[in-house]
């Protein structure tokens, strides 16, 4: 039943994405693009680009948009339900009691101990989006973009939406 | 009703302002929920960011949601959460399903070939930051250790990631703690 997988795919990365929305991004995209395959990795990263460029929470704005893909607005909102609701209501039943531990060393330990996996996933999806680039639009294409984007967003800090719209409309143009 | 309206104005203004994904709006919440409603002082704040950050998930909601609930209860606790994040996923789903409706024609196509490459740089900025975070945690040799034997458990012998971080945070919490880290818990 298409709203039971709905919510297994963001009940997972929302409890296990330790890191913060970020960190689930490869987890979702585990369960939606390569478990169930929902829609590919070019789809996904259009997901993400848009994602990128609104303001909010990232891992509400792919539950919502994916969930509502697959299922509608029902989807979307167990996809929400399933993103949010697990570490919320672990925070409000155990609150007081975490608030102690909040320093303990095992308690620093869970998020550190899951870093590593994040990064592993983040980077073999960074591959497939430059390989998916790669095989779609040529090598040098792709590196010019990888500059100049790099460039605007991260050396002038010029904001990713404006960045994102300026891809869109070369890519119209020129791709 | 007065409360359950600020905390809609609050958690609507972070929302719609908070670019970068959750992480980013932190400050936008303190501003809102310290300073200029005054829903609780720094020090709680503190003390709430900390538990957020505990547990896994999104950050953004986790606060919203539990300041929503201390604020006006378990309808304050909804409120806070939906006007934060509806908004945005109402906006993504009409700019999606909008580009897909044209995705016959050949400039549809060249645009969305056109963001992957600057997607996969963010990603690939992202993926640095995880890196530097394991690494200053873990120190980098054994950070590069780990994160080998973590490719090949992922990558070729397909292990599902969930698996693999439940194990790992079964071993955080099992893990004896060493005499530095047992003084550091003491002091804080």
């Amino acid at each position: 039943m298409i709203y039971i997988q709905i919510f297994i795919a963001f009940f997972i990365p929302g409890i296990l994405g330790y890191g913060g929305g970020p960190a689930s991004i490869p987890l979702v995209e585990n369960e939606v693009v390569k478990r169930f395959g929902w829609m590919t990795v070019q789809e996904f990263s259009e997901v993400i680009a848009f994602a990128n460029s609104l303001p909010g929470p990232i891992a509400t704005k792919l539950a919502g948009y994916i969930g509502y893909e697959v299922g509608g607005v029902l989807g979307s909102l167990i996809g929400i339900f399933a993103t949010v609701a697990p570490s919320l209501i672990l925070m409000v039943l155990l609150g007081g009691l975490l608030l102690k531990y909040k320093d303990s060393p095992k308690v620093k330990r869970l998020t550190l101990f899951v870093q590593p996996v994040i990064a592993i996933l983040l980077g073999v999806l960074t591959w497939s989006f430059l390989q998916e680039s790669y095989e779609g639009v040529g090598i040098w294409q792709t590196i010019i973009l990888l500059a100049v984007s790099y460039y605007l967003i991260e050396r002038r800090k010029v904001h990713p939406a404006f960045v994102i719209a300026g891809a869109l409309v070369y890519g119209g143009f020129l791709l | 009703m007065k409360t359950q309206w600020d905390l809609f104005i609050a958690f609507f203004r972070v929302g719609m302002l908070g670019f970068g994904g959750g992480p980013a709006s932190i400050p936008l919440i303190q501003k809102e929920v310290v300073e200029k409603y005054k829903w609780m002082n720094e020090e709680e704040f503190g003390d709430i960011l900390a538990i957020a950050n505990t547990l896994p998930g999104p950050v953004a909601t986790k606060l919203a949601g539990y300041i929503g609930y201390r604020v006006a209860g378990i309808p304050g606790m909804l409120n806070a959460i939906l006007i934060n994040i509806v908004p945005t996923i109402i906006l993504l789903i009409i700019l999606l399903t909008s580009l897909s409706s044209f995705k016959d024609f050949d400039w549809v196509r060249g645009m969305a070939a056109g963001v992957v490459p600057v997607v996969g740089m963010m990603m690939a900025v992202l993926t640095w930051q995880f890196i530097k975070k394991a690494g200053k945690g873990f120190g980098w040799t054994k950070a590069i250790i780990i994160g080998a034997v973590l490719f090949v458990v992922l990558q070729f012998l397909h292990i599902h990631p969930g698996i693999v971080i439940a194990v790992l945070l079964i071993l955080a919490l099992s893990m004896k703690d060493k005499e530095k880290d047992n003084r550091e818990g003491d002091r804080a």
